[in-house]
């Protein structure tokens, strides 16, 4: 097979993996959607930033979504395969590790895309959220770099994760407190400037102040939130380098 | 060896200054079954996983199909095939799908049904992985490491956890795969696994090769001598006995014993005395040495060594 079609079949049994597995739909695909029904039902008659509650929350769950395909899944999965042996195996066939990498972050990138789809639709159906349109190709760039860096970041994890064991304890304690200090769970407006201070030092807050200026009715020009990007997309390229430098098949004995 | 498969010269590898393995040379022929024995501990997996090119190594030389296996590309694993001793499939797939995805990684696989029947999965291919029995899951491991047509096999203790019934059956397994002209390099810690299986045997002990042979040579070498027992008979009394047979043996509150390296004028000896004097030989018995007693030998030995350093 040729170097496309083989990340492409790696690709397809990721994704057939995927859908079959129960824990993973609810955590990677419902668990999103439930927390998106909460948070905008609740918050339906409040102004938020200057927007209404579920026009708040579409882009604060759209990245809880993107990084909990990326990161988490990532993060959860890798070390629980590596200790199975399985990462070994595959390390012993002649399937080269960049299209093995390039499959998962292929599988990540579409279940990001669907959860966007599911919660842009389920935001304008239920809620009246507005889809953005003068923002559109802002939010796929911005889509593209977050899928980017937070899959860079969930290898980074997954190589200084030591047992399948330790996985999941490490992940959520990572990224559920940055959820609650980058604006994801309550409202920006609601945290004090000294803790929002302290999420711009990580990549989450970055991706959530460039996806709110895509959803922002208030944004006036094309959305590009440069400054966002390009921490967002430093961030991705440390997890890089961190994750080609510790990076482990074997499991540990 | 001019197809030689696996070429292993002062092979040497330490961790933290423990020398795992000291010094080993092997040499496997193409189409060889190549049983490597020993017990846990020995070096057996940090040899194996040298030849398969998952950890580098301190000294020596080491040629797997004319590769060395540290410096091995893609195409080298085109034709090797591992069945590593702890390795769980993924739940989530049937053993059709698995053996389908490992063959979209080779250039030239095997066809995908037919080697989920030649591992004899034929009638659960398509029920998840996770419902298979331990003795299927295994050989769905193989099916995998089958799938890319490999040359050289390496079947790390396929059978260990087996219960007896599924390791006959695995036996024969591996014993078809020489039909189809493969050469398996197979570590075991079973003695009785080396000689159903192996054309050839090294046994690995502390680090070192301490025999090597078939298993016919091994149990049955130059240097093993045959056990003649039997009880004295009633009323007879050790100087009774013929002067060859007591001038060698053990007797132990009538339990006589002797070793020889050809046991048959003894034997002639003692069943002519017995004639003379119309007496039987009770419990008599004559064994030569199972490559398990060879190998309980030569793998103590070196472990009694070791402890009186």
């Amino acid at each position: 097979m040729t170097g496309a079609a083989v990340v492409l079949h790696q690709f397809r049994f990721d994704q057939k993996v995927f859908w079959r597995n129960r824990v993973s739909i609810f955590f990677t695909a419902a668990l999103p959607l439930i927390f998106l029904l909460m948070l905008a039902s609740v918050t339906q008659d409040d102004q938020l930033s200057g927007v209404k509650g579920p026009t708040y929350f579409v882009p604060a769950i759209i990245v809880l979504a993107v990084i909990s395909a990326t990161t988490v899944k990532l993060a959860t999965n890798l070390p629980a395969e590596r200790e199975a042996g399985q990462l070994k195996r595959v390390r012993g066939t002649p399937l080269p590790p960049a299209a093995f990498v390039a499959g998962r972050v292929g599988n990540s990138l579409v279940i990001s895309v669907i959860m966007v789809a599911l919660v842009s639709v389920i935001g304008a159906l239920v809620y009246g959220v507005t889809i953005p349109t003068h923002t559109m190709p802002a939010m796929l760039v911005t889509l593209a770099v977050g899928a980017f860096s937070f899959s860079c970041l969930g290898f980074a994890l997954a190589a200084v994760i030591p047992t399948a064991e330790a996985a999941p304890a490490v992940t959520n304690a990572t990224v559920l407190p940055l959820y609650f200090l980058s604006g994801v769970f309550i409202p920006q407006n609601e945290i004090p400037d000294g803790v929002l201070n302290v999420a711009d030092a990580f990549p989450i807050r970055h991706f959530f102040e460039a996806m709110f200026t895509v959803w922002d009715p208030n944004t006036t020009g094309s959305g590009f939130e440069l400054g966002h990007l390009a921490i967002m997309a430093a961030w991705g390229v440390f997890g890089l380098v961190i994750a080609v430098r510790f990076f482990r098949w074997e499991p540990r004995r | 060896m001019a197809d030689s498969v696996i070429s292993v010269k002062g092979l040497r590898k330490s961790y933290d200054g423990f020398e795992a393995v000291r010094g080993i040379d092997l040499e496997v022929g193409a189409g060889e079954i190549f049983a490597f024995l020993g017990p846990n501990g020995a070096g057996k997996t940090t040899t194996v996983e040298i030849l398969e090119g998952y950890r580098p190594r301190n000294g020596g030389e080491v040629t797997v199909l004319g590769t060395d296996p540290e410096s091995a590309d893609r195409d080298w694993h085109q034709r090797v095939g591992f069945v590593l001793q702890e390795c769980r499939l993924v739940p989530e797939l049937t053993p059709r799908e698995a053996v389908e995805q490992y063959a979209g990684y080779y250039a030239a696989p095997r066809d995908v049904d037919q080697t989920v029947k030649l591992v004899g999965l034929a009638d659960k291919a398509d029920v998840r992985t996770s419902k298979l029995s331990g003795g299927q899951q295994r050989r769905l491991d193989v099916a995998l490491a089958l799938i890319g047509d490999p040359e050289l096999l390496f079947l790390d203790e396929p059978t260990t956890g087996f219960d007896p019934s599924a390791r006959r059956q695995a036996w024969d397994f591996i014993g078809g795969l020489r039909d189809l002209g493969k050469t398996v390099f197979l570590t075991t810690h079973y003695m009785d696994e080396a000689q159903a299986l192996a054309d050839r045997v090294a046994i690995i002990s502390a680090g070192r090769i301490v025999a090597t042979g078939s298993p016919e040579e091994l149990g049955g070498g130059r240097d093993a001598r045959t056990e003649i027992r039997f009880r004295l008979p009633e009323g007879a009394h050790a100087p009774d006995l013929p002067f060859a047979v007591r001038t060698s043996a053990r007797i132990d509150a009538g339990a006589v014993s002797l070793t020889a390296d050809d046991p048959v004028p003894l034997l002639r000896e003692l069943t002519n005395w017995a004639a003379e004097r119309g007496v039987g030989l009770p419990g008599l018995q004559v064994s030569r040495p199972s490559l398990e007693d060879v190998y309980l030998e030569l793998t103590e030995q070196v472990d009694g060594a070791e402890g009186s350093r």
